[in-house]
């Protein structure tokens, strides 16, 4: 019973920092709201029975992530968000109209023809950290590498995405000399 | 007992959210936050499918870990990608970089 309420109140509070996320005039005050969506989606990890990827989802998404959009909305000085209607006027009217009428097509098709009432019960070294990572590191270990082989990948992208750009300033300065 | 249809809906209104900050946003960076939000509401999808239909094994935690990882990975490069337009362009706002725009 105080799961139910622990779920309705971190339910409630996703939602409501997402929804904050969508109305905020400041990028940083989105990033904001978004580091307390995850904080609150951590919590609904922990209901569902899975405290390592709650801590992980902490340390990665709620510090590492926001810590790099925080530093490049600073850098490009890009903290308010213009927020003007498209090309045609109803365009936002209607986009939230439409995104209501999927929500509600998916919350009753999820909710009436998806329920299932019953929950297993959990075995017993349950998603601890010693009995996941024998599970990563014996069944897994090919998906890890690849994973850690697209994180290389994905940190040397963006080093050269940054550095390129830098070097043809530097020929472009010189050509103008 | 909270039932599987409820992290669903809440996972479902999530993904809606998102999809329309990604869409309705211009600045570029607003547009990743909401790209995060939907991955998020994936992540929540993935776990909660895992806890309820198959909870034997951690087949569902480690693949939360990997989409995880791939979100990282997207989040490095696209910011990345920002600092480089904002370098050429002057801007990060996605409506003013129109070069391909025939």
């Amino acid at each position: 019973m105080s799961l139910m309420v622990l779920f309705v109140l971190m339910g409630a509070l996703a939602l409501a920092a997402a929804l904050g996320l969508l109305f905020a005039r400041n990028a940083v005050y989105a990033a904001l709201f978004l580091v307390l969506n995850m904080l609150a989606l951590a919590v609904l990890y922990l209901t569902l029975g899975a405290p390592f990827l709650a801590m992980v989802q902490i340390t990665v998404y709620a510090g590492a992530v926001m810590v790099l959009f925080l530093f490049v909305v600073m850098l490009l000085g890009a903290e308010t968000l213009r927020e003007e209607g498209g090309p045609i006027a109803w365009q936002r009217p209607l986009a939230a109209i439409l995104g209501g009428v999927l929500v509600g097509t998916l919350s009753y098709i999820l909710f009436v023809e998806a329920t299932t009432g019953k929950i297993l019960p959990p075995p017993e070294d349950y998603a601890t950290p010693y009995a996941l990572s024998v599970k990563l590191f014996q069944d897994y270990l090919l998906p890890f590498e690849v994973a850690s082989v697209l994180l290389l990948v994905a940190m040397l992208g963006a080093l050269v995405l940054v550095q390129i750009e830098r070097k043809r300033r530097r020929n472009d300065d010189q050509t103008s000399d | 007992m909270i039932p599987l249809g409820a992290y669903l809906m809440v996972s479902a209104a999530l993904f809606v959210i998102g999809a329309f900050g990604a869409l309705a946003r211009k600045s570029a960076v607003a547009i990743l936050i909401g790209l995060e939000l939907m991955f998020n509401a994936a992540l929540l999808n993935a776990v909660a499918f895992w806890r309820y239909l198959h909870p034997q094994g951690f087949d569902g935690t480690v693949f939360a870990i990997v989409i995880l990882a791939v979100a990282a990975a997207e989040v490095a490069v696209g910011l990345a990608l920002f600092i480089a337009v904002y370098r050429r362009f002057g801007t990060a706002e996605a409506d003013e970089i129109a070069l391909l725009r025939g």
